[in-house]
């Protein structure tokens, strides 16, 4: 028996001014609340989640109204986000955002369920045919087996194309994350979208890359805070050697770097995400502050998961407990839209090529 | 955990721009004069009056204070801007900046109306050097330990010890002194410290010096022997320093100035590297600039929260943590992806004197102004563990 506190323990949701994330929240706890489901051996609770933030308009927050969505700000989406990772969510919530941001600006109607995206890997290509359909693969789509429609940028002999395809045309394959969420190879064979239409300029597969490395980002900052606010609470109430473990000065600095960590990760996805909100150009700057908040975060995953799990001890790596769900996922998430290493040696390129005259004006100007 | 932890997005606003060409501007022109070598390393740390008072008279010393001062009521982003851009051209900035930083706010907030007229003023033009009297052989982080002694006498008071690791001495006209005049009661062992603004030239002050293993001088032990220093150069409550001593430090810690004091190294890594440089060199290069931009990001949004009036010391003093740990092990990450750079790239020279200076100087960074263990100490509490 390994000695632990089991008992339910409070996440930090507070401090929110948006009415969105504070119904998403809501939705959160109550239907998809991490002690809970972490208890369920089946997925009968996925169903009705899903239905309410569907309700609520979160999945397609990012398509306006008139193409069928919510018609929310992109702020307000990466504040959901946020949310979505305080809570360790387990559905394809981020991945149907992106879904719906994709296909709104290349003007493609969404569609109405779950939806991915493609490719989600920085080597994979799309290709479009004459004919009007689509073939090649992509590795680690995230929730293509639960997903019933995949926004695709395809590259086409005329340029980028968004196309939104049924999940049921491609080939899905088996497979799933370090946290057990679904990540699939995903083969199209000739495939005829529902729908397509040109992206505009701009609009490339380093953008989407960009978007889909600053979301999980966000997802990222959200899931670390919710490990900081448990593992203090952690800390304060177990016993050893007579006193809170909290008090121990090791364990003390161990949560200090634990903190310093998620607020690194905070500050620099949130500076990420405000600057697409500013923009969604995705120009130097938003290179510079979507690469590095993926770098960063990724970082920030690596070396807060494992300062949890040390002040955790035992408990910490077991199934039952809760912990793995906000761990696993943000390690998982560093290899989504180009992990760390990717970023980094992109951008230190770019640092090269601009050359050391360039460079301190560079990150002065954000 | 008592509260959430907030980096408001802070950018810095448009008429940072123009003062921000102005003072690259400013730092070219003095480069091109042979005012200092932008890659000579141990400049940023060097002192140089008639330079300072250069600075003083472009406006860029004191930039935040009430004009009735000589300050010039600029906000905390401008002065922000300023500092970094004086740090990242390697800029000889000693002789003046404690004063700005630290102890010009402290006289502002807690000295009688006739020194600061005398005092401040002299500060903004970059006349006056001042060095922090806080550190003793007996008490280092432990600052309440403090032991040199005021005594109280007719007119003001005698001190008797000793302070130590006094960046500047040498070369400052004054001194703030934590100095105790009371005993610690029962109660509050920080009870009994005072703060005074002594004048370096007063009889029975002396400056012995204590030289660092980079070669530099700016320690020194500094030893009182009944220095006389008057009653109205008492800062602040009679036996309540320790109010005081905390109030401006979260300026003091989340500063630009603790992860850009050898950013030259970045400079030059750029260089060593060059345009096109292999995957581990470029993956090396890609982290160090995501993880100084996200400490430039945490710093400017803490900055902001300040100008707004917000309290965020936790904030502070991880930005103080992650950034100067980040800096200590700039040298040995520059020395590792310069490993394998051809021995004739013509930097070469340049490069290893920076890196012989930085590593002799990184054993510093995470000890000034407030250690590791302090500042994991204050984030603890903030975290509510303590």
């Amino acid at each position: 028996m390994v000695a632990g506190k089991r008992k339910k323990q409070p996440i930090v949701t507070n401090d929110s001014d948006h009415i969105v994330t504070e119904s998403a929240a809501r939705i959160f706890a109550d239907l998809a609340d991490p002690q809970t489901i972490n208890r369920l051996d089946d997925g009968a609770w996925r169903a009705p989640f899903w239905l309410a933030l569907a309700d609520a308009g979160l999945p397609l927050a990012w398509v306006p109204e008139q193409l069928g969505g919510a018609g929310a700000s992109l702020a307000d989406g990466f504040a959901v986000l946020g949310v979505a990772g305080r809570f360790a969510v387990a559905v394809p919530l981020a991945e149907t955002l992106l879904a719906g941001w994709l296909l709104t600006r290349a003007g493609v109607a969404a569609a109405d369920g779950p939806m991915t995206i493609a490719p989600s890997r920085p080597s994979d290509r799309i290709i479009f045919h004459a004919d009007g359909t689509l073939s090649g693969s992509a590795i680690g789509i995230p929730f293509a087996s639960e997903a019933q429609h995949i926004a695709v940028l395809v590259h086409g002999g005329e340029g980028i194309v968004v196309a939104l395809v049924a999940a049921s045309d491609c080939m899905v394959g088996e497979g799933q994350t370090l946290a057990g969420d679904p990540s699939n190879i995903v083969r199209f064979e000739r495939v005829k979208p529902l729908r397509y239409a040109r992206a505009p300029f701009g609009l490339d597969h380093t953008a989407l890359m960009l978007m889909g490395s600053v979301s999980r980002s966000v997802q990222t900052a959200g899931a670390l805070e919710s490990i900081l606010s448990l593992s203090v609470s952690y800390a304060n109430e177990r016993i050893a050697f007579e006193r809170p473990i909290g008090k121990f000065q090791a364990v003390q600095h161990n949560l200090a770097r634990l903190a310093g960590e998620t607020a690194a990760a905070l500050a620099v996805s949130g500076s990420a995400a405000n600057t697409i909100t500013q923009s969604d150009s995705f120009d130097e700057a938003a290179f510079l502050e979507g690469a590095s908040a993926k770098i960063r975060c990724a970082e920030a995953a690596t070396e807060g998961s494992a300062i949890a799990h040390q002040v955790f001890g035992a408990i910490g790596f077991t199934k039952e407990h809760v912990l793995h769900r906000f761990t696993l996922r943000t390690l998982a998430w560093r290899d989504d839209f180009g992990s760390e290493n990717y970023w980094a040696a992109e951008l230190g390129r770019r640092v090269a090529k601009g050359g050391a005259e360039e460079f301190w004006p560079m990150v002065a100007s954000r | 955990m008592s509260r959430k932890l907030q980096f408001d997005q802070i950018r810095l606003p448009p008429t940072c721009d123009a003062l921000r060409q102005e003072v690259r501007a400013f730092l070219a022109e003095e480069i091109a004069k042979g005012t200092f070598d932008p890659h000579r390393p141990g400049h940023g740390d060097s002192h140089d009056r008639a330079f300072s008072k250069r600075i003083g008279a472009k406006g860029w010393i004191g930039m935040t204070w009430p004009k009735e001062y000589g300050g010039h009521e600029r906000s905390f982003l401008e002065r922000y801007v300023v500092t970094e851009e004086f740090r990242v051209a390697n800029a000889p900035v000693r002789s003046h900046f404690v004063a700005d930083r630290q102890s010009g706010p402290i006289l502002l907030k807690y000295a009688p109306e006739h020194v600061k007229a005398d005092i401040l003023p002299r500060i903004c033009r970059g006349e006056l050097c001042f060095v922090i009297g806080m550190s003793e052989p007996g008490s280092g982080s432990d600052l309440f330990a403090a032991k040199t002694k005021a005594t109280k006498v007719d007119k003001g008071w005698r001190i008797n010890g000793s302070k130590i690791w006094t960046s500047n001495a040498n070369i400052a006209d004054y001194m703030i002194a934590l100095c105790r005049t009371s005993p610690p009661t029962n109660a509050n062992r920080r009870h009994g410290l005072t703060q005074f603004l002594l004048d370096m030239k007063t009889r029975g002050i002396k400056v012995n010096p204590i030289y660092q293993m980079s070669g530099q001088h700016d320690f020194n032990e500094v030893v009182f022997e009944d220095a006389f220093v008057s009653d109205d150069h008492v800062l602040g409550e009679i036996d309540g320093a320790w109010k005081q001593a905390t109030s401006e430090l979260a300026y003091e810690r989340s500063g630009p100035e603790r992860f850009l004091e050898t950013f030259y190294l970045m400079l030059e890594l750029v260089r060593a590297i060059g345009p096109e440089p292999d995957t581990r060199s470029a993956e090396g290069l890609g982290r160090l600039v995501a993880q100084l931009h996200t400490l430039r990001r945490m710093s400017v949004s803490v900055a902001g929260m300040l100008q707004a009036g917000k309290e965020p010391v936790v904030e502070a003093a991880i930005v103080k943590d992650l950034g100067t740990i980040w800096e200590q092990k700039l040298p040995n990450r520059v020395r590792e992806l310069t490993a394998f750079a051809p021995p004739e790239i013509a930097n070469r020279v340049t490069l290893d004197e920076q890196l012989a200076f930085a590593t002799t100087i990184a054993p510093k960074l995470t000890i000034q102004g407030g250690t590791t263990e302090i500042l994991r100490g204050i984030i603890a509490r903030g975290l509510g563990l303590r």
